[in-house]
């Protein structure tokens, strides 16, 4: 197979157990070179151990995983991903040149170190030591690590946790020449701007399994746009909501709360089999309102 | 396509000797340590000879050399190694093309360079301040058989590193080495310790490592053969033990 026609990542149903807990139920995805993939979900959904598994971090419990067409653990395959992991350390002693240099010479063509501070936007502290960084400056370090063996794919956890907004943009500009320049990226995320703002596909995680899988144009239209709530002054009756597009149902105290990408129909069918809104009102939701009523199981179905 | 081994272990052994120069207390200690003792337990002695004509001062030069050569592997590796996986650097590393055995690799030449560098410190202070005298052939015999017969330090350093914390290890190593260099007649000669260690040093890795020492300059030692099999023992007991850590904290971390 030529690396034009291999996927960059293959999972085929793909579970991983950790003693009690199915962090992952079943997920089958393909990713192909030059797509810009979010692993979008809330915290807990599995992300995290699907990039592991990507990665051969870990070990699947059942199913298989391919990195450029081979096991996750081969050389071959890891010389070509870039890796910006939560959580990992570094050696504070060596200065953020020579980590860089460091890494740069594992990777088959790497880019001139100089080019790498300069993607993370750390020129200044070059010659910084890694101990004395601060949190979003170590964070930018392990951007410049991943970037640094100029990998045809970068596979980033969480990349702008713990990032100001200035090293945010930088971020944002890396990724984006990342992109321009034909790699694949795949990073998780709880940001659903984000993922809209730099994927051109986005991948929604929740407790385990892929439940939505589109691009953000797509997935914008298929989630609920609009927050509704009203107040009723008599019990519901049972069946108010039976048949209606909405998600993220809330009742308490007399006010019901929901999302619907079709809030006039809703209200329309509600008025119809008698129920009184009082003190309505119907609002734009915002956006990670939005995906999150994809996460959660629509009621009524 | 990857890339060359030969330069990475070229770039992480550089990386190494760096990060490991850089941790002045560790680097001085290691060079300095068995220049102190050797001060005060062996330069009193150092003109005087064993009754069979081997010099009392190149015998207690060659065991604090063989003291300090221990002490670069077990500390070096049993700290070393703990904090890098208290800091978790270990995750990092393990995401990239490097092979860990490219890594261990480079760790080891960097011991074998401080322990070589520790040797030729010590045998010059004792040349110079103490006057002992020895041919070349014996020293360069000396730091060949110090250097080859580490290993068991090595992987006893690779055990503390993989089965203690970073706040840990440090006292782990002092409790572990310290003792058993004593105990070995590293550090006074082993005719001059208690009757019960004198029955357990010949069971002790350190005993054997001291036997391809004082053999070297002339002392009633045993066959080498015996010294070496007994280290290659060890050897496998401390790896046996740090393979078990390492592969206990694999599965807990990477399962």
């Amino acid at each position: 197979m030529s690396p034009d026609t291999t996927s960059v990542v293959e999972l085929n149903d793909l579970t991983k157990r950790y003693g009690d807990v199915q962090a992952l139920r079943g997920i089958t995805l393909r990713i192909a070179a030059g797509e810009i993939v979010a692993m979008l979900g809330p915290n807990g959904a599995g992300k995290t151990t699907s990039l592991s598994l990507m990665l051969g971090l870990r070990r699947p419990s059942s199913g298989d995983v391919r990195l450029f067409g081979l096991p996750p653990t081969d050389r071959r395959a890891r010389s070509r991903a870039g890796v910006m992991l939560q959580e990992s350390g570094a050696p504070g002693v060596l200065t953020v040149r020579e980590l860089i240099a460091l890494f740069a010479s594992y990777y088959p063509a790497p880019l001139p170190v100089e080019q790498a501070l300069a993607m993370a936007g750390l020129e200044d502290k070059a010659a910084a030591r890694v101990a004395t960084l601060s949190g979003g400056q170590r964070q930018r370090l392990y951007f410049a690590l991943a970037v640094g063996g100029n990998p045809e794919a970068l596979f980033l956890d969480e990349p702008t946790v713990g990032m100001d907004i200035e090293a945010r943009r930088a971020f944002v500009a890396g990724i984006q020449a990342l992109a321009g320049a034909g790699k694949s990226v795949i990073f998780t995320t709880h940001y659903l701007r984000e993922a809209e703002e730099l994927a051109t596909r986005i991948v929604v995680i929740d407790r385990g399994v892929v439940i939505a899988d589109a691009t953000p144009r797509a997935l914008m239209a298929r989630v609920a746009g609009k927050r509704v709530s009203f107040t009723v002054a008599e019990p519901l009756p049972a069946d108010a909501f039976a048949g209606l597009v909405i998600s993220a149902l809330d009742v308490s105290d007399g006010r019901v709360r929901f999302l619907t990408s079709e809030p006039e129909t809703a209200l329309r069918r509600l008025f119809a089999r008698g129920v009184e809104p009082r003190d309505l009102e119907v609002a734009g939701a915002d956006l990670e309102e939005a995906v999150l009523s994809l996460t959660r199981r629509p009621e009524g179905a | 396509m990857t890339a060359p081994l030969l330069g990475m272990l070229g770039a992480q052994t550089m990386a190494e000797l760096r990060a490991r120069w850089r941790v002045a207390a560790f680097s001085v200690t290691s060079l300095v340590l068995p220049v102190v003792f050797f001060t005060f337990f062996g330069l009193p002695y150092a003109s005087q000879t064993f009754p069979d004509g081997v010099s009392v001062g190149a015998y207690l030069l060659v065991s604090f050399a063989a003291y300090g050569v221990g002490n670069v592997m077990v500390y070096g590796f049993g700290i070393g190694v703990a904090n890098e996986r208290g800091m978790k650097v270990d995750l990092l590393m393990r995401a990239t093309p490097l092979p860990p055995a490219v890594a261990v690799l480079a760790k080891v030449l960097v011991a074998l360079a401080f322990a070589l560098v520790s040797i030729v410190v010590l045998i010059v202070f004792g040349v110079v301040v103490g006057g002992i005298r020895q041919d070349l052939a014996v020293w360069l015999q000396v730091i060949a058989r110090l250097l080859a017969g580490s290993m068991p330090f090595v992987a006893l350093g690779f055990a503390i590193g993989y089965t203690a914390g970073p706040h840990a290890a440090p006292a782990l190593a002092n409790l572990i080495y310290l003792p058993l260099s004593f105990a070995s007649g590293l550090f006074l000669p082993v005719s001059q310790l208690p009757g019960f260690v004198q029955k357990i040093a010949p069971y002790l890795p350190s005993y054997h490592y001291g036997q391809l020492a004082w053999s070297a300059v002339g002392a009633r030692a045993e066959p080498l053969a015996v010294s070496l099999a007994w280290l290659a023992g060890y050897t496998v007991v401390f790896l046996a033990i740090a393979m078990r850590a390492y592969r206990r904290e694999e599965t807990r971390k990477f399962a």
